[in-house]
Formats: C-alpha cells, structure tokens, sequence
C-alpha cells in the first residue's frame, strides 16, 4: 500500500505519515511497577498484540488519528502504520462485517464499537455471523475477532452512551463475553482474548478507565475464564462485575462496619460462567447477590440466580437477590446516580433478608 | 466564489444494458464498454455448464416438491449470471454465495450433496469453505457482501492477488449492509465484485416497490466506483464484465458493482405462491430471453455446436439428474452429539454439562 506524502486530505485512508512514526514500541514491557490507568493497561495490551502477531488489525471509528475517543488505541496507528491500525468508516455493521471477512482470510481484527449502544447496529452480524460461523463450518472456519465495546454509565454520558448491553451477548451461544475491573486484568484479559481462536465481545466498563492501580506491565492475571476471589468473607457472596465490582468492595467495606462478613467475586468473564468458583463460594456463605447496572428483567443477574439456585438449593439459606439498575431506560446524567446500582441499595438489599432464618 | 471541490471523476453506467448476444441469438450492435465476446470455446463450456445447472435446478425442485429437501430457492431463469460470474473466477479468489446461488456452487466444483446439506436439514453449511474458496451461503441478506469486502482487504494486506465477488439480489440492495459494503470497498479499494442480480422480485416484492433509481447500478457513482448494467441472461456479457471487474480489482484499482438484469423464473422457494403476485403473461414474456436458448442458436451458428454436441450436452445433465437423486435418496448420516462439537474452539465445563443431558437421553431412547 502506498505510504501518505502530502500532510493534507489524503487519497488512501490507510495510509500513514511515515515521519510520524515510532519507534515508541514496548517502552513498558518489564518495566518497574508504576501508576497505571486501564485505558494505559488496555492501550499496552493491543501494543504488545500487534507487535506479538503480524494478523493482529485494529480498526474501527476514529481509532487510529484520534486513537479513539477514550484514547485506548493512542499512538498505535504512528507506531505500526495505518496497514495494521486504521480509521474505518463510520457504520458498526460494517465494521463487524469487514472483520469477519478479514478473520476468514488468517488475520486477528480488534474492532471497536465507539459505544455500547453504538453497537446495536452490527447486532445481526455478530449475533448471525460472529456467533455461529465456526459452528455453521464445522470448525473449518474460526472467527478470532475481539470486538471492544466500552459500556455502563456513570460518566455523564448523554443518551446512547451508557449502556450495559452484556446480557444481548451472554444470550447468544458462540460468544466469549469477558469484562475487567482494574487495569492488570484489563491488560491480561485483553491479551487474551486476542489470542484467543473464539471470537470474544470484550466490554470495557467506561466507569473505570482512569482507575488507577500500581503494575509492572505485561502482567498475566488469571486465566480468562475464571472468576476471581477479591475479598474473603463468611456471611454473604457479592458477586460483580466491570463497574460494579468497585460497588461490592465499597459495599463489603460498608458491610464490615454492620459485622458483616462480605465475600466479593469479580466474574470477569460473563460467558462461560465459572461455576465452581462461584458455587463453592455461595454453598460456603448460603447467600448471594448480583450486581449489575443494566436493567433488572431478563437481565444477566437473572441467569446467575437461577444457575445458582438450581445447583446450590439446599445450601441456599435465602433467595439469591438482584441488584440492579431499575427496568427503565437508562436516564439522563443528572438522573443517573437515582438509578444506577450503589452502596446504599446493596446494603438495604442485604438487610432485606431474615437473617434469623 | 464557490467552494473549491473537484468537478470531475464522475461517471454514470451506460443505460443500454451490455449485451452481446441478443435474445434471437445474433450480434448486439450494443456499446458494450470496451468488452470483447469470449471465445466460442469459452461459450461453449459455459453453455454445457448452464444447461447442467438448469437440469440441477429442475431436479433440487422436483424432489423438494417430494418432500426430500426442507425447502428450495431455485435460480432457474439466472443460469447466465450464475454461472458467467462464478466461471470468470480464478481458483484463488473467494466467492461469496447467497442462500439462491447453488448454480454457483455447483460450478465451483462443490459436491452435490454439500451444496444441499444445508437445504436437506443436515447442517447449516455442508461443505468446507477452505476447500472450495467459498463462504457459506448466506441466509441473512447482504451480510456476506461485508465478508467478501474485508477479505479482499485482507488479501490486500497481505499483498495476495485474491479478488472476491459476491452475489446479491435487488431486494438485498435495500439492506443497509449492501450500502455499507460498497462504500468499505470503494474507500478501502478492495478487489471485490458485487454481482447484483436483478431478478425482478424479492420474494413476492416487485423492483418498482423496491427501488425508485433509475437502474441499481447507477449507485455505484455514490460510492465512487464504476458500475455497469450487463444483460444478465447473456452469459458473454456477465462472463466479459465480471472477468474485467476482477482484473481490475487485482491491479489495485478497487471494486467494481455490476447490475445484471435477468429473472427468477420459479417462486422464490417451494413454498410460496407466485400466482399472487405476478401473472402467467410476465413469465411468458421473460421466456423470450432466455439465457441457453439464445446461446444455443448463436453457437449453432458459429458452427461451435451441432446436433451431436447438444445430445452429448444434454446427456450429461440427465447422468448429474440422476447423481442428485441418487444423493438425496440416500440418507445423511447425523449425529446428535455434533450439535456441541464446534461451538466454541475453547471447551466449555457447562457445555460439556449438557451434552452429559443429552447422552442420557439418547441412551434412554435406545440410540446408538
């Protein structure tokens, strides 16, 4: 492809300014332990996969100029030029659908979906296409696509830019739906969801992106479909997910005050469901709750809960509960901290229950 | 002053459609673009094939109406477009296939009983896309025009000289996927083909409730790419236009969308009624441009064929007749335990749950 000489309109949108590049790549690789935000974890991560894996491609709305609007794909267009990172057009169904072509052809297309609403758009193909090619093949055909959606709220987003679509992909079997909450896991789970054979939908929770955690990058944390212990505790499992693990761990804090003994999980993968873990935390504290932000009816709190119950009845001593955001569209930014799911309404929650019983 | 933009580079498609050979089997004195005729041996081979994908079509038809395939879109009456197209492709290039394009398969060289996997009800594809370059045959409509654009920009990247053509119809043209994979292609400058058969009707739609343009092709200027409208039921001109499309698209110089004009001549599958939505006149008024017959009286003409040629020709597609019934009179082996096989590439513990369910089922029931 031809390499961009000019520096005004360009002809070729895939062409880049070679002067712009970089030679800026792995600067974090085994560094020492520093202050790290997710979006940095997130931005290192697809570093390190385009410099580990030639098949690796990032495309999608304004990722490469901008390096997206979040910044996560920052500087990756100038380092490794505009054949492995691009600015796509702007339709989402085109995105997806462009990537699985290139996945069928032997490349690993990172895309990403601007916003979580902003992916409904592509919903047919990766719900008709993503989901079911390697089935409807046999095998023969993998589609290793990783499409990042930025999702949950809380930001101040204006409507459309604050939705938690999870429960549209945990429902769709052929997708690996996986979710961080810090940023170690957010680079380990990324990394790993771009090597993975199985197309995943990686919801990045837009709440978190400048939490900050102390890591040396790379960091490989559990393996991706695991969920993970945070917090030990005897009275009650909290079990959590992207944004609203911080809720739990606020809420067990909170809890710890009142003499409760608070379990926090972090699921971090969505689908598969770690069973086992999970379980075996809920038989050990027979009582549970989830927490999402997305609307309680049909939600994915509803599949824990079943699950739950169905596999651990007997040592159940109270219904599994669900704490979620209302079964209203998500509202406006100064209606939002009404609706979304906090401290308060998971601690009411809790004290709901006969602890008598 | 006016706003300083470029005011050339635009071309609309010529409004006579590209046509070789007529419906009475003689020379066109049409404009056809700077394309030249195939060879008489080219025409020939594709002629042999069409009348083999017509008897093929007939006979899926017929057994289908037997109750031996689930349901059946036949592409009978497109025999030019489907086979002119797929027969301009070199082995190395992708094609992407719709639901009605079995012609297509079946003269890539995909087995019988693959091609009809799908429509028999034993799996969703029925033969391996690696083996053959072609994708599964896509249900949802316009959605492979996307596949097909983003691995000819794979190809790209990867400097390969694989091109891709795709098949779409005119009812596929309204779905926003259509309009989202030409404007991909042309802005990346893909190698892809967009082969958009116009056969009148989408299901029971007519085109005039489909579209208000002119001629589909003309969206081709909007995107910035060249489109031409060819005379869908002349196989020299599909074969003659798709052959330049491809070759264009493998110098670098980007997609290419081609309208070919033809028309469905069954319904749309075995189960609906084209009584009430077109009359017996429309159908007798398209058997005049009939896509073998005119090829036949022109071949015959050229001296390309002879009474013993169309024989030789006609005997072979009674020997494929017979090759589909004997394939769909014998029973596909299944078996239940694949529905978990290929799901997912990493296996999954509560997948594995449920399949324990249903082993426990199947030795309830007796099953081997």
């Amino acid at each position: 492809m031809s390499v961009e000489t000019g520096t005004d309109s360009t002809t070729d949108p895939t062409a880049v300014n070679d002067e712009t590049a970089t030679a800026a790549s792995a600067s974090n690789v085994g560094s020492a332990p520093s202050s790290v935000t997710m979006t940095k974890a997130l931005n290192q991560a697809l570093r390190d996969s385009l410099a580990a894996d030639d098949t690796v491609l990032i495309f999608g709305e304004d990722v490469g100029r901008l390096g997206g609007v979040f910044r996560v794909t920052e500087g990756l267009r100038a380092e490794f030029g505009s054949n492995r990172v691009w600015d796509s057009p702007l339709a989402e169904s085109g995105i997806i659908g462009t990537a699985i072509g290139m996945a069928m052809n032997g490349m690993r297309p990172v895309v990403e979906m601007q916003f979580d609403a902003y992916a409904y758009p592509a919903f047919e193909q990766i719900v008709s296409h993503v989901a079911k090619m390697r089935n409807r093949t046999k095998g023969k055909v993998s589609l290793p696509i990783t499409i990042r959606i930025p999702y949950a709220g809380d930001i101040g987003g204006v409507e459309h830019h604050s939705d938690s679509s999870e429960a549209y992909w945990t429902s769709t079997p052929g997708l690996t739906v996986v979710t961080p909450s810090n940023p170690a896991d957010a680079y380990s789970l990324l990394r790993e969801s771009i090597a993975s054979d199985d197309p995943v939908v990686f919801m990045e929770p837009k709440p978190r992106y400048w939490m900050k955690e102390t890591l040396s990058l790379p960091v490989t944390t559990a393996a991706m479909d695991r969920a993970q212990v945070l917090r030990e505790g005897t009275d009650v499992t909290l079990l959590a997910y992207g944004p609203t693990v911080r809720t739990a761990l606020d809420s067990a804090e909170a809890g710890a005050e009142h003499g409760l003994s608070v379990e926090v999980i972090d699921l971090r993968t969505l689908s598969p469901f770690d069973d086992e873990t999970v379980s075996a935390s809920v038989r050990k504290t027979s009582r549970a709750a989830v927490i999402h932000e997305a609307a309680q009816f049909g939600g994915y709190g509803a599949e824990v809960a079943a699950r739950l119950t169905e596999r651990n009845f007997t040592h159940l001593s109270a219904p599994i509960l669900r704490i979620a955001g209302f079964d209203v569209p998500y509202p406006s930014p100064k209606m939002e901290e009404y609706y979304l799911p906090t401290v308060e309404r998971v601690l009411d929650a809790l004290e709901s229950w006969d602890w008598e019983l | 002053m006016t706003i300083d933009v470029p005011t050339t580079g635009r071309s609309l498609p010529q409004l006579q459609p590209i046509s070789f050979i007529g419906a009475d089997g003689r020379l066109t004195d049409t404009p056809t673009e700077g394309l030249r005729i195939p060879s008489d041996r080219t025409l020939t081979g594709l002629y042999r094939q069409m009348v083999l994908v017509r008897r093929f079509e007939a006979q899926v038809t017929h057994l289908t109406r037997q109750g031996r395939l689930a349901t059946y879109p036949s592409a009978a009456g497109q025999e030019a477009a489907e086979v002119g197209a797929t027969t301009a492709l070199a082995p190395g290039d992708w094609l992407f296939p719709t639901y009605r394009d079995s012609a297509a398969l079946l003269t890539r060289g995909v087995p019988v009983p693959e091609i009809l996997a799908a429509f028999r009800g034993d799996w969703h594809c029925g033969f391996d896309p690696h083996e053959y370059h072609i994708s599964p045959a896509a249900t949802p409509l316009a959605t492979q025009t996307l596949h097909a654009t983003g691995f000819a920009m794979a190809a790209k990247l990867k400097g390969t000289d694989a091109a891709t053509l795709t098949f779409l119809g005119d009812g596929a043209s309204s779905e926003g996927d259509a309009h989202e994979a030409l404007n991909f292609a042309s802005v990346w400058q893909t190698p892809t083909v967009f082969v958009l058969q116009n056969n009148q009707y989408a299901i029971s739609t007519p085109l005039r409730e489909q579209t208000n343009a002119t001629m589909l092709a003309d969206r081709a200027a909007g995107y910035g790419m060249p489109g031409l409208r060819v005379d869908g039921n002349d196989v020299a001109a599909v074969f003659a236009a798709v052959t330049a499309a491809l070759e264009r698209g493998r110098n670098g110089d980007g997609p290419t969308l081609i309208e070919a004009l033809t028309y469905r001549m069954e319904s749309h599958t075995n189960s609906d009624d084209p009584t009430k939505y077109r009359d017996a006149e429309e159908v007798e008024h398209w058997k005049q441009f009939d896509p073998i017959d005119r090829l036949e009286k022109y071949l015959r003409q050229t001296g390309a064929l002879d009474d013993a040629g169309v024989d030789e020709i006609a005997e072979a597609a009674e020997t494929l007749a017979a090759s589909v019934r004997d394939a769909m009179n014998t029973e596909a082996e299944i078996d239940p335990r694949e529905l978990f096989a290929h799901v997912y590439a990493r296996p999954r513990t509560a997948l594995a749950e449920q399949q324990q369910v249903l082993e426990a089922e199947l030795a309830a029931a007796g099953h081997a």
